[in-house]
């Protein structure tokens, strides 16, 4: 058995951060799937966003701006205290992040640079060309070593363990070893990232499953506005490899098969800049009309910016498209299409990142605190990793000094842990029928096109009854090797039931709420109902399926007001 | 779609006596990378195919493998870039296998932790930011493109020699903190690396130049590093020490 004060699952921006700020003194321990270097922060490019007015343009800028427009992009289901709390903490954030070694890119006079994005009033993005998330995850990362964080590298966390409203711990599968481990843990905190590989085209990481949503809410956890699932506008035709939001904040254009700057029929003064599911939609619209390219995608034309200014500030996209792409920026425009790209919802968390059972915590993209409501603004995830990810760290370790351990804790996990190997026994010990990576396709297909940009009652039920007859054949699956030393079949197969379960969450979550709100886009009740669904969808397992409530959104100083760009 | 024949490096060390090849044939896209075919592979005919991956866009460093002889990133390999339908593919090289294309890479993360990677910063958060200008940070930038693949470790001849050499990227991350203008380390702290299986350990050959899949050039970095050690050494020459 593994033990320690505190637990931290997921070596992202949000895990770092939370084990960089936890108390001193305290024993902190990561656990991650694997290098925390290959975690998906890694892979953000455009930027992080705080008022700090550092551009010629965003004077006038302030925490306050920052949060109203936060709050407009959530299409007013963020609670309002949390997005307030986000901006401010934001510009203390960035300077400390410049202090731990972020190489920001800079402005003349040697103050941090700032550039446009998509629903924000002033330009606040702070970044470090297009390789922000790069050097936020590795900075952070290598000021760990410098601390006494204990690394797991290549454990995939399988249960958490939860008795009468308390945690107790984890349990854990060492790939290397194929050894499966008790953990016992006065606290424990997830950021294990979103779910974005639930979708068939989707700008996230291959290792992106979501598990830690899916174990929390198996445990007991209930998760929140699962139903809002964003979808990047611009991702590289193809492979779905992300395009920067940062392209079009940079002067980018988007151009459909007659020419013509379309984003000026549905978004005429923020154009390309409008928030995402905007301009989302608009490209599938247009697609859908027949106004694409070979029925799949736009342009995106960064040609008119030039070379020097692509060089400089997005030489990462420019190798993206050679490499993956075939084609240089420079010389011709990017075929781009939308795809799933960022988890709103997730474990319902308070403003301390705490959840509802006491000594479980969780912070980043896996948590729904919630600031992103319906529609997540650009620039804003990062810096809800490292804000609350350090707000974990703090609470977590405030919850560790004041508690008492308690006695059954090992004999708790030590319990789920036998569970788990006699369930693997009995994966061992089948026939094989089919194999999980199939159905795992399988499930793909079905979120993207009956759960995707658009939705309409029917299909939703259809995918529901789908992943329900899914979860049938998921049972009579067996496991194909008995050597389980680095065994991807094994992550797959205990990762995949937690697939089911989010798919279902967001499905069922989809199919209840009739109304329109930013990433959620009903064809058949296509506008927004603030008199019944002003409200937060929370989510609780049963045997049977997922249990929905509901709960009022904090409003502070932002009345709801129509959504005009 | 084309059919391809990919002789894969096979090595379980808790069930084989020694590494083997196997052969799979398989039609795959031409557009599809190396680590889309492995993918295929593993998920369609053998799911003990052990490899690492994430990101698939060359961003995260897992997949540094070697693919017809060359060091590189599986992800960003795209097949009809190969010219060739046999795809043979091995792990990196200066590794001990963990099994099949996985390698242990402790020895190389042991080196990055030894040259103390992170910014040793003055004691108080600067109010209003720090007030560099672009250009001082110009120097470094090609290293913070650095993923830590150990790509560049896996073709370096003096790391192959096996005498404790730090390695490429370890090096060349000390020298992108050494130059960063807010960096405050002691001369003493990191001259620790003026020692033979240091910075004079490298023979400027280029291997890593010619590997890095991010076009970092981490001999720039580790003469930069000789460099500084040399002014350095001559400052405190005349310098009476107090
Ligand atoms: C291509 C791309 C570009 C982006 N660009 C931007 C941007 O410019 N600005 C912005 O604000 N946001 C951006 N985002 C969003 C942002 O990057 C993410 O929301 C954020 O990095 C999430 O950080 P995290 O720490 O919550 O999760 P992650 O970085 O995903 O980390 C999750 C961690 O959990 C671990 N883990 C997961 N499950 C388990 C398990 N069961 N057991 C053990 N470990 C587990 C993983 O190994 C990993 O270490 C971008 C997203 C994408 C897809
Ligand atoms: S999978 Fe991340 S670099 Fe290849």
């Amino acid at each position: 058995m593994v033990e320690h004060d505190i637990v931290i699952v997921g070596g992202g921006l949000a895990g770092l951060s939370a084990a960089l700020n936890a108390a001193p003194g305290l024993d902190i321990a990561v656990i991650s799937k694997v290098h925390p270097l290959r975690s998906h922060s890694v892979a953000a490019q455009g930027g992080i966003n705080a008022a700090l007015g550092n551009h010629p343009e965003g004077r006038d800028d302030s925490w306050e701006r920052h949060a109203f427009d936060t709050i407009k992009g959530s299409d007013y289901l963020a609670d309002q205290t949390a997005a307030e709390l986000l901006c401010q903490q934001a510009i203390p954030m960035l300077y400390e992040l410049e202090h731990l070694g972020v190489p920001f890119s800079r402005f003349p006079g040697g103050v941090i640079a700032q550039r446009p994005f998509g629903g924000a009033g002033f330009p606040r993005t702070c970044y470090a060309a297009d390789r922000t998330g790069l050097v936020l995850l590795h900075t952070l990362y290598e000021q760990t070593l410098s601390k006494d964080v204990h690394f797991y590298e290549e454990w995939l966390v399988t249960n958490l363990v939860v008795r009468d409203g308390r945690c107790y711990g984890l349990v854990a599968y060492d790939l290397q070893s194929g050894e499966i481990i008790p953990i016992k843990a006065r606290a424990v905190i997830f950021a294990t990232g979103g779910y974005g590989r639930v979708y068939q085209k989707s700008t996230n990481a291959l290792i992106n499953f979501g598990s830690g949503i899916g174990l929390a809410y198996r445990a007991g956890i209930p998760l929140k506005d699962m139903e809002f699932v964003q979808f990047h506008p611009t991702s590289l035709y193809g492979k779905n490899i992300l395009i920067t939001e940062g392209a079009r904040g940079e002067g980018g254009y988007l151009i459909n098969n007659q020419g013509k700057r379309f984003m000026a029929d549905y978004a005429p003064s923020a154009m390309e800049l409008a928030p995402r599911d905007i301009v989302a939609r608009a490209i599938q619209t247009e697609i859908q009309k027949g106004r694409g390219f070979e029925g799949e995608y736009v342009y995106l034309d960064l040609r008119h910016l030039g070379k020097e200014k692509i060089m400089k500030r997005l030489p990462g996209i420019r190798e993206i498209c050679l490499y993956f792409g075939g084609l240089d920026p420079i010389e011709e425009p990017i075929p781009i299409q939308p795809a799933q790209h960022y988890s709103m919802g997730g474990i319902d968390v308070n403003e301390k990142a705490a959840s509802p059972v006491e000594g479980f915590y969780a912070a980043g993209e896996c948590s729904c605190v919630s600031v992103h409501g319906a529609n997540r603004l650009g620039g804003n995830s990062l810096l809800e990793a490292v804000v609350f990810g350090k707000i974990a760290g703090l609470s977590a370790s405030e919850y560790v000094q004041e508690s008492q351990g308690e006695d059954r804790a090992a004999r708790l996990v030590n319990e789920a842990a036998a569970q788990l190997k006699e369930r693997i026994n009995q994966w061992l010990s089948k026939e094989s029928r089919g194999n999980v990576y199939q159905l795992f396709h399988r499930l793909k297909k079905i979120m993207m096109e009956k759960v995707g940009i658009f939705r309409e009652k029917g299909p939703l039920a259809e995918a529901l009854e789908e992943i329900g007859e899914l979860r049938h054949r998921y049972h009579q699956l067996a496991l194909r090797s008995d050597c389980l030393q680095f065994y991807q079949e094994l992550v797959t197969m205990m990762e995949f039931e937690y697939m089911l379960d989010i798919a279902e969450v967001i499905t069922k979550g989809a199919l209840a709420r009739e109304e329109t709100r930013g990433s959620h886009f009903r064809l058949d009740f296509p506008r927004r109902d603030d008199q019944n669904w002003l409200k937060h969808t929370i989510a609780e397992f049963t045997p049977k399926g997922p249990r929905l409530t509901y709960r009022p959104v904090k409003i502070t100083r932002y009345q709801p007001q129509e959504r005009k760009y | 779609m084309a059919k391809y024949l990919f002789r894969i490096l096979r090595f379980n060390p808790a069930r084989d006596e020694k590494p083997y090849f196997q052969e799979f044939s398989y039609e795959a896209s031409e557009k599809d990378s190396v680590l889309d075919a492995l993918r295929s592979i593993r998920d369609n005919l053998d799911p003990t195919l052990a490899f690492r991956y994430s990101c698939r866009e060359a961003v995260c460093g897992a997949c540094g493998m070697v693919i017809n002889g060359q060091i590189t990133l599986a992800c960003r390999t795209i097949l009809e870039s190969l010219k060739s339908q046999v795809v043979v593919i091995e792990p990196l090289p200066n590794f001990e296998i963990q099994k099949d294309l996985m390698v242990d890479m402790t020895p190389f993360w042991k080196a990055l932790r030894e040259i103390k990677p992170f910014l040793h910063p003055q004691p108080e958060i600067p109010e209003k930011g720090y007030r560099i200008e672009e250009k001082q940070m110009e120097r470094i930038y090609q290293f913070i493109n650095c993923i830590l693949c150990g790509c560049c470790y896996s073709a370096c001849p003096v790391v192959a020699r096996g005498q404790g050499y730090l390695g490429p990227a370890a090096l060349a991350k000390l020298y992108r903190f050494v130059e960063d203008p807010r960096d405050k380390r002691s001369f003493s702290s990191w001259a620790k690396v003026d020692r033979p299986d240091g910075v004079w350990a490298c023979d400027t050959v280029f291997r890593c130049h010619e590997v890095c899949p991010k076009n970092v050039r981490p001999a720039d970095g580790i003469e930069g590093l000789r460099r500084k050690l040399v002014v350095e050494k001559i400052k405190r020459l005349f310098k009476k020490e107090p």
